[in-house]
């Protein structure tokens, strides 16, 4: 397995708004302190879930797990943010807010960002594949984005 | 099998909003919520000493009807504060029709009043500062670290999707925004009454890719309210009763990353609901007041609602279907792209819709509307209700 891409927010960029950690997702939070994708699984229903949840939307069963993701996805739907969403994006703008949708059969929102380092957003339509990148979030969480290719 | 036992049991028989070309009204949201109900009662002939039904989905604390009916001082004997977003309204006349249908209530209000714009100007609250919630959302978990723009962003997703699969264009959804504003110069109480063009919408600032400012609604203040009773009591008051002869609500996700199809909505379950119970087709629509809280809503609502099939709200939409003279007159108020859009846009649909039954609506009055159609949207494509409202020639 290569190396997590960690790709920082810009420099004197504020920090995003915070994700807080709701019970049922706390594995997820935890893997992301190593760069790590996990999906929590129904081992029921042997489906996805996504968001995590306390009992899987398919069955309500509570038998459920956290398994690595391939860090993998196609763009299912994007746009691009000429101005910030909320305070904590200043300076980021423009920026491109996708659905992604992952191999394992879940949808998440997420945004695709350059791997250059260069400004402005990133170049991104629907149908491309990118993977999973990794944005430090203040805590020593990262927050999942993705990179085209 | 199709239950017809509501099909013209009961009807809207008061409507009345407060507008104003400025965006902004004088008065507190109560003050509003207050004058409309009068003004939709006197409009019925009714008083609010005939109230028994009351339906409310916003308010300043943790109970919305039952906070205003203390207001009013009435005693309910059905309250209702199912809050969907815009679509909550037509919910609201669904559930009053299903009430007094089974006698459980006689007079339902249905009440809506909010001042994002002038509360923005004052500084006490309004659009673009809301409290964060407590307790973490799955938004909050989920979507707001990513800043999408919103609402605008979450139907700018759709959007590309609709492109990408279909291959519409920005100028079919220009076309929508265009033909709406073109009722709206027939409508002294609009906020925007110029015409504009299909480069004009292009020309406007993107908000959230595909969507530029002028495919996007307004904010503005704004109040409506509607007043129903039974077809019985309706051929005895002041106006002609508009019948609520079709119903049909589905709401399918909150979140937009929870979407199941980002390019159907809960409407192709709620609009042939709403057509199987009425005994009508989307061809036996006169007018049509469907959501536009952005042009894809408009675009989206109009192939699920089967006016044209999936995939081809584009082309339907290009040669002025929506505008006046066209086959299908929409948003004849001037919608929520040109007239009002205090957050939820549903009530004024409603009010609309009624008005063109009667014949009020002046210089954009569609001659010889019998049947209307009113489609509610709330949350982020999320919760829709579909209600189909007729003249007594269609009972």
């Amino acid at each position: 397995m290569s190396d997590p891409l960690i790709i920082p927010a810009p420099d004197g960029a504020p920090d995003r708004q915070q994700p807080p950690v709701s019970s049922a997702s706390e594995p997820f939070w935890e893997a992301t302190r190593t760069c790590s994708l996990v999906i929590q699984w129904c081992r029921s229903c042997e489906r996805a879930i996504h968001f995590p949840r306390e009992a899987c939307p398919s069955c309500l069963g509570t038998d459920l797990e956290f398994r690595p993701a391939a860090g993998t996805g196609t763009v299912f739907a994007c746009s691009e943010m000429p101005a910030p969403g909320n305070p904590g994006m200043k300076g980021r703008a423009p920026y491109v807010v996708v659905l992604v949708d992952l191999p394992e059969g879940v949808r998440m929102l997420s945004s695709v960002v350059r791997s250059d380092g260069a400004e402005g957003a990133a170049e991104v339509a629907v149908g491309d594949s990118v993977r999973v990148a990794w944005e430090p979030l203040a805590d020593g969480r990262h927050l999942p984005v993705f990179v085209r290719g | 099998m199709v239950d017809r036992t509501m099909r013209g049991a009961a009807a809207i028989v008061g409507v009345a909003d407060a507008v104003s070309p400025t965006g902004e009204l004088e008065g507190s949201v109560r003050a509003l919520e207050v004058q409309v109900i009068r003004e939709a009662l006197a409009d019925a002939g009714l008083t609010i000493a005939d109230v028994d039904g009351l339906f409310s989905c916003t308010g300043p604390g943790w109970a919305a009807s039952l906070e205003l009916a203390e207001y009013l001082g009435i005693a309910p004997r059905w309250t209702d504060s199912t809050q969907t977003g815009g679509s909550s309204f037509e919910i609201h006349v669904q559930h009053a029709a299903a009430a007094i249908s089974l006698g459980l209530c006689d007079v339902a209000v249905v009440v809506y009043a909010a001042t994002p714009r002038s509360s923005f100007k004052r500084g006490t609250g309004g659009f673009g500062s809301r409290q964060a919630l407590p307790g973490p959302t799955p938004s909050a978990e989920w979507e707001q670290p990513y800043a999408m723009r919103m609402p605008m962003g979450a139907y700018a997703l759709a959007a590309s999707r609709h492109m990408h699969e279909f291959g519409t264009t920005a100028e079919q959804l220009a076309q929508i925004a265009v033909d709406t504003r073109t009722w709206a110069t027939m409508n002294p109480r609009a906020r925007l009454q110029d015409p504009i063009t299909i480069e004009d919408v292009l020309a406007s600032p993107m908000q959230a890719s595909p969507l530029h400012k002028l495919d996007c609604c307004l904010v503005t203040d704004g109040a409506g309210a509607v007043v129903l009773t039974s077809a019985e009591r309706a051929r005895t008051l002041r106006k002609p009763p508009a019948l609520v002869l079709g119903t049909g609500t589905c709401h399918t996700h909150a979140m937009i990353s929870e979407m199941p199809d980002l390019t159907t909505t809960g409407a192709a379950v709620s609009g042939p609901l709403a057509f199987a119970e009425a005994g009508l087709t989307p061809a036996d629509i006169d007018v049509a007041q469907i959501y536009d809280s952005f042009t894809i809503t408009v675009l989206l609502l109009l192939e699920d609602l089967g006016f044209c099939p999936k995939g081809e709200g584009g082309a339907f939409v290009a040669d002025g279907v929506l505008a006046p003279g066209g086959a299908l007159p929409s948003n004849t108020s001037g919608g929520g792209l040109a007239y009002t859009h205090p957050g939820m846009f549903g009530i004024f649909l409603l009010v609309e819709a009624v008005r063109q039954l009667r014949g009020e609506c002046g210089p954009r009055q569609v001659e010889g509307a019998e049947v209307a159609l009113a489609h509610g949207s709330g949350g982020v494509l999320s919760a829709m209700s579909t209600i189909i409202l007729g003249t007594e020639a269609t009972a």
